[in-house]
């Protein structure tokens, strides 16, 4: 079994499963923060990282702005989109059934890929690499870009972790998640900062659309494939831990590049089987706090 | 009244092949079976199943290779697959009710998922091509509906059996529960009544009843493709249901055939389709949440009260 595998395949596949995760990590991650504070779980998670690699496609080809402004541009142009998207759909709702606001996003999405799909075919588009070449490591060939790709996702989910676990601001966030009525009493505006909320994890998944689009093709299902995966890995992370989720992430990109070396048959199936492993010999983990 | 409105219905739904391409008809009939599975789990037992496509798709797919592979009689099949995706169901649901709420409704999409990959992968299913010439069998082995008009009258018999079970179901001792459970989960269990059991039979029913819908779906068109298990499909009946009027009879009903009749009208706009689901499903929830039959029965009884008065 374990004949005919050379390092370059299995380094290769190490370095896949590793960018791989990076993405799973970072959009477990911006569901984790937006489940967290207001129990929405945003099935437009996926169409909102489509967003970003497509606002990143149209701004280079139709502005001229190159990846490095993009990186920059993308996110907020997505984020002000999950802003109006919050106060439009999400908060008319915030009181009822927390299903709704899972059925309101998955609307969302249809809408949202139906149009970009209308105007530009479904289709990949091609975005080149702002860093092509790589480095000779001796055992691997390791492509700049997908270097850059690593450190940037793991210094924005550690980036992000600190602001939550280690700043003012992000003790308000989890203060409110306990307690929003106490928080309120203390003169801080609740309702905006969930609207700022939803905004940052949205822009989180622009990022992460940004980031894809030289490694993908920007191609208007690229979200919602991915979706899958980071239900799985929201699943078996907890949710709404944002610890749980970004080593989730990161843990099970690398095992489904360890499966495509070894078993390549069940790489795709590989996170599910953990999400049921998980389920049925963890089922006691529930959701604590307000409403499931 | 009520008995009025039912025989109506039954009259006019016996007389529409007469006026209507039976296909389009058929198709509605299928997904009014197909919704009120649907109603029945999130409905009554408020268990929103976001993968109710694995069910349909997959009894597609299995009368499609018994009918092709095999002499089997064409209820046989649909049935034999009907149980098929009840069996499926049960372990969906064996597993999925140790999460309750919006987890549940993750867990079944990305089971759904899952059962897409494997019929992707499957030979049997033709892939990406679909399982194209699936024959009609004759009834009973003796009587030949090949014919569109015959089928119907197979097909309307079959669906006004299924909502007659679902009436029965919802009625029963059992659907009473359903609905506690729906309403206070931890009172039932203090009853002494142990709700996972309750949900896992819910989750069977409801999977060997879309299959039963899948199955009659199949020999109407004689193909079955991955459309039936995406979730495009698991999407759209929720929106059906919804539409319609959650946790009514009538609504899924009503609901599955405003949709297909507005899909068969888009069709020819490539995805607009889809976005006037999409829409459609915003403004329902925004704004509509009881659905076309629980706000006309709200606003019947808002004039019957001024009339009262």
């Amino acid at each position: 079994m374990f004949d005919g595998i050379t390092p370059q395949l299995l380094f290769g596949q190490l370095l896949i499963g590793f960018i791989n995760g990076s993405f799973y990590a970072m959009l477990a991650m911006g569901l984790a923060i937006i489940f967290g504070l207001m129990r929405v779980v945003n099935f437009a998670h996926g169409a909102q990282y489509m967003l970003g690699a497509f606002v990143a496609w149209l701004l280079l080809n139709i502005f001229g702005v190159p990846y490095w402004g993009a990186l920059f541009i993308a996110p907020v142009v997505v984020a002000a989109f999950g802003l109006v998207m919050e106060r439009l759909i999400l908060k008319p709702i915030a009181n009822l059934d927390h299903l709704y606001s899972l059925l309101i996003t998955y609307a969302a999405t249809l809408v949202i890929e139906g149009l970009i799909r209308q105007r530009y075919g479904s289709t990949g588009l091609p975005y080149s690499s702002p860093l092509p070449g790589g480095v000779n490591l001796g055992f691997m060939f390791m492509p700049w870009y997908r270097l850059w790709v690593v450190l940037f996702s793991a210094v924005t989910c550690l980036g992000t972790w600190l602001l939550i676990e280690h700043t003012k601001l992000g003790a308000y966030l989890r203060a409110a998640n306990q307690a929003p009525e106490i928080v309120e009493s203390f003169g801080i505006n609740v309702p905006r900062m969930v609207t700022l909320t939803y905004a940052f994890g949205v822009g989180l998944a622009g990022l992460s659309g940004v980031l894809a689009a030289p490694i993908y093709q920007v191609s208007p299902s690229m979200g919602s494939t991915l979706m899958i995966t980071i239900f799985a890995v929201v699943v078996i992370g907890g949710m709404g831990s944002i610890v749980g989720a970004i080593v989730t992430g990161y843990v099970l990109g690398i095992l489904e590049g360890l499966t495509k070396v070894f078993y390549p048959e069940g790489a795709n199936l590989v996170i599910f089987f953990i999400m049921l492993v998980v389920l049925i010999f963890r089922p006691g983990v529930q959701l604590n706090g307000k409403g499931n | 009244m009520r008995i009025a409105l039912v025989l109506t219905g039954i009259a006019l739904s016996l007389a529409a092949p007469f006026f209507v391409y039976p296909v389009l008809l058929m198709t509605i009939l299928c997904f009014v079976i197909f919704a009120a599975s649907f109603n029945l789990l999130l409905g009554y037992a408020g268990l929103l199943c976001f993968g109710q496509a694995m069910f349909l798709g997959l009894s597609a797919y299995m009368t499609g290779l018994m009918l092709k592979t095999t002499g089997m009689s064409i209820e046989l099949a649909i049935l034999a697959s009907a149980l098929i995706s009840a069996a499926l169901g049960a372990f969906v649901g064996f597993v999925a009710v140790r999460r309750s709420g919006i987890q549940f409704a993750m867990i079944t999409f990305a089971f759904a998922q899952f059962v897409y990959f494997l019929l992707l992968q499957s030979e049997f299913t033709g892939g990406e091509d679909g399982m194209q010439g699936i024959p009609r069998s004759n009834l009973f082995g003796i009587f030949d509906i090949s014919d569109s008009m015959t089928f119907y009258y197979f097909v309307l018999a079959a669906t006004l059996l299924v909502i007659l079970l679902v009436y029965r179901i919802v009625h029963s001792p059992f659907g009473e529960i359903l609905q506690a459970i729906r309403d206070n989960e931890v009172r039932v269990e203090s009853l002494g009544f142990r709700p996972e059991r309750f949900k896992i039979l819910a989750m069977t029913i409801s999977a060997g009843l879309a299959g039963l819908a899948g199955g009659l779906k199949a020999t109407v068109f004689g193909f079955a493709t991955l459309t039936d298990v995406s979730w495009t499909v698991s999407g759209e009946v929720i929106l059906m249901t919804l539409l319609g009027g959650l946790g009514t009879l009538s609504g899924p009903m009503v609901g599955a055939g405003i949709i297909i009749v507005m899909n068969d009208e888009l069709a020819q706009f490539g995805e607009w389709a889809l976005i006037a689901q999409g829409i459609i499903l915003i403004l329902v929830i925004l704004f509509m949440r009881r659905g076309v039959v629980g706000e006309a029965g709200a606003l019947i009884r808002r004039i019957r009260s001024r009339k009262a008065n």
